[in-house]
């Protein structure tokens, strides 16, 4: 089989993304302190974050939610790998990206929209959250959004804790969580 | 039979790219492969939301690439030839001097033609590539190979 010289490969890539036909371009980062991240950016924003990729299935999952026009195309997302970056090294506290959390239930997005108001540096509880939405009762359904945030990192469910304190559980797991806490000051 | 779906155009693209340079260089030679490779995706890309289903993705693919490079030829004559590069990997002779007689013929017969003995693919995946039937593709392919004859005849 013939293979294609990577120059054609990545151009035709870069391409496809400027051309505006993508329903979502991704690529996949590696090496970053908190292991190999799947960043997604759709022509709204950023539309996926995902630890530990297995890119086959988050080829399917993409799909689904936003169309079967997914390729990997990693000059689209130059930006929000930049902003992660940053933010990764610790010369970031926020996020300039456009979200695009398309699929996403009301119930969540509305979770994720207190959940982007908590400050770098800072924790908050399922508890607290919940009562923010009005449903202080709500704290496992609170867990479970965290659980299935699109965009991990970007809005930060790591900086949502039990009420002793304790760090309970995370979508990437505890030690990322932990890892990303230290970066904030959040935890000593 | 369940109908197949569309997979993401990633998994499609990274199956078909190099069959599609391998038949782009066969028939357009190596320097203006690479632009119709390109052009070749990005159409297949603009078309890829309009299709219903994942069937017969490889004849679609390779009829777009066809088309792509007759488009294409038109518009450089009279200055560009196609040529036919010899292969080494995966040589199709019989194809190969079948090939360059296939450009003049109507766009149908000449995909049928090419799809059937060039990628041996079957009436009616090359049917469904062409949006009509297997019986239509095998009557658009002998149709072809008859015109070539007359051509050869004539010369």
């Amino acid at each position: 089989m013939t293979t294609v010289p990577a120059a054609l490969d990545e151009r035709f890539r870069a391409a496809a993304a400027a051309s505006g036909d993508l329903d979502v371009a991704f690529d996949i980062l590696d090496d970053t302190p908190i292991g190999s991240l799947l960043v997604g950016v759709s022509d709204r924003g950023l539309c996926r974050v995902h630890f530990d990729p297995d890119p086959e299935l988050a080829l399917d999952d993409l799909a689904h939610r936003f169309g079967p026009r997914v390729l990997r195309s990693p000059r689209a997302i130059d930006r929000a790998k930049l902003e992660l970056d940053e933010y990764l090294s610790g010369r970031r506290h926020g996020f300039d990206l456009e979200l695009d959390l398309r699929g996403t239930p009301d119930f969540h997005q509305r979770v994720l929209a207190e959940l982007a108001e908590v400050p770098y540096g800072t924790t908050t509880t399922y508890g607290a959250l919940a009562a923010q939405v009005g449903s202080p009762k709500a704290a496992r359904a609170i867990g479970t959004v965290m659980n299935r945030n699109p965009l991990p990192v970007v809005l930060p469910c790591h900086r949502v804790v039990g009420a002793s304190g304790s760090l309970t559980g995370y979508g990437g797991g505890l030690e990322r969580k932990e890892w990303l806490l230290r970066l904030e000051g959040a935890l000593l | 039979m369940a109908v197949a779906t569309i997979p993401p155009f990633e998994r499609f693209y990274e199956t078909h790219k190099g069959e599609v340079l391998a038949f782009l260089r066969r028939r357009a030679g190596r320097d203006r492969a690479d632009d119709l490779f390109q052009e070749t995706f990005l159409r297949a890309l603009r078309a890829y939301a309009r299709l219903e289903h994942g069937e017969h993705l490889r004849a679609w693919v390779l009829t777009i690439a066809d088309r792509t490079l007759i488009d294409a030829t038109r518009k450089e004559k009279p200055t560009a030839e196609l040529v036919t590069e010899p292969s080494g990997e995966d040589e199709r002779p019989a194809f190969e001097e079948l090939a360059p007689l296939t450009d003049p013929l109507p766009p149908k017969e000449r995909a049928a033609v090419v799809l059937r003995y060039g990628y041996e693919l079957d009436y009616d995946d090359i049917g469904a590539a062409l949006g009509s039937t297997g019986e239509a593709a095998r009557q658009a392919a002998s149709a072809g190979v008859r015109r070539i004859r007359r051509q050869k005849e004539a010369e």
